[in-house]
């Protein structure tokens, strides 16, 4: 049976149509979850995809996290699921606290909306597992809001622990540490800026991002990882 | 019970990116205003919230401000309570 990988649309969201396509391209059953629902459907992973949730009011992110889907979601997160957040989706994640740290501007005020090139700096994440530490992938960005910030603290606790997923190979944002994704202790939840789901094929410019996509469905078959029910324990 | 309004003021921590505020003063100078620096641009909350007393009342204010109207990583808040006469 396929795994089935769980789509969060919040209204506001407009990524969600990419994701859905790509995780059907690599055989995952796409399930999509509204920000109203109580339940998550007993989807095996999810995806909160990109966009400008709740109009992104007061924060991006900000509001999302009050939404009735969080908390089960939470709770999923907390029993190890895997959980990857893509641009917006990475903002909801800190908001909500399952990342720590924030995005703020871009350095230089742009919105940015172009090809960058990606270090892959850990694979053990569901977002890399079929990755190799020092892949170069190339992927968009697609941000206004993408400057990566966090503590002194949790800057050395995210070096000490492995969790920089992916780095900027040239900084586009002013992202601390050159930072595009992380992930939580328990390696299960992962958010990152760029967007994987739009560069999986040729025709789209890049088909890089198809290891993080193909990833992302494998996370899925092989369920909660042994990593985050030690560090639960 | 009383009412209180609350006006909170919220801005940028330092060292985090301003960049609205750095926009801002860069265009300043070109109206001839050369003596304009720190210029910072922030957000302004107002609120109304009922209560038994002040301290009640901006306990709770703190409180929103750490749990919503404000992201600690990144922006630090300002709260100024007054009680509504009559």
């Amino acid at each position: 049976m396929a795994p089935r990988v769980g789509v969060v649309v919040f209204p506001g969201t407009n990524c969600e149509l990419d994701a859905i396509y790509a995780l059907e391209y690599f055989g995952a059953e796409a399930v999509t979850l509204f920000h109203a629902d109580e339940s998550i459907q007993g989807v095996d992973a999810v995806i909160l995809p990109g966009g400008f949730a709740h109009g992104d009011y007061l924060r991006t992110g900000a509001i999302a996290q009050f939404s009735p889907v969080m908390e089960s979601l939470g709770k999923f997160a907390q029993d190890g699921g895997p959980v990857v957040g893509i641009c917006n989706g990475f903002q909801i994640l800190c908001e909500s606290g399952l990342l720590p740290g924030a995005l703020q501007k871009n350095a230089g005020l742009k919105f940015l909306c172009k090809s960058v090139t990606l270090r892959v700096e850990t694979s053990a994440t569901p977002l890399t597992n079929k990755a190799n530490v020092g892949d170069l992938l190339e992927i968009p960005i697609n941000h206004f809001e993408g400057n990566y910030t966090c503590s002194a603290e949790t800057l050395s606790a995210l070096r000490d622990q492995d969790r920089v997923v992916v780095r900027y190979l040239e900084n586009p944002n002013g992202s601390i540490d050159s930072i595009a994704g992380i992930c939580n202790e328990a390696r299960n939840v992962v958010g990152l800026m760029p967007h994987p789901e739009r560069a999986i094929e040729s025709v789209l410019g890049s088909s890089d991002g198809a290891v993080m996509l193909q990833s992302i469905v494998a996370s899925a078959v092989s369920g909660p990882t042994a990593t985050s029910a030690a560090s639960r324990g | 019970m009383a009412r209180y309004e609350a006006r909170i003021e919220i801005t940028h921590l330092p060292g985090i990116l301003d960049p609205q505020g750095v926009t801002v003063e860069r265009a300043l100078p070109s109206l001839g205003y050369t003596n304009v620096s720190r210029v910072r641009v922030g957000k302004s909350i107002r609120l109304e919230v009922t209560a038994p007393d002040e301290a009640t009342a901006r306990s709770q204010v703190v409180e929103m401000c750490e749990r919503l109207l404000a992201n600690t990583v990144i922006e630090a808040f300002e709260i100024h309570l007054a009680e509504f006469a009559g």
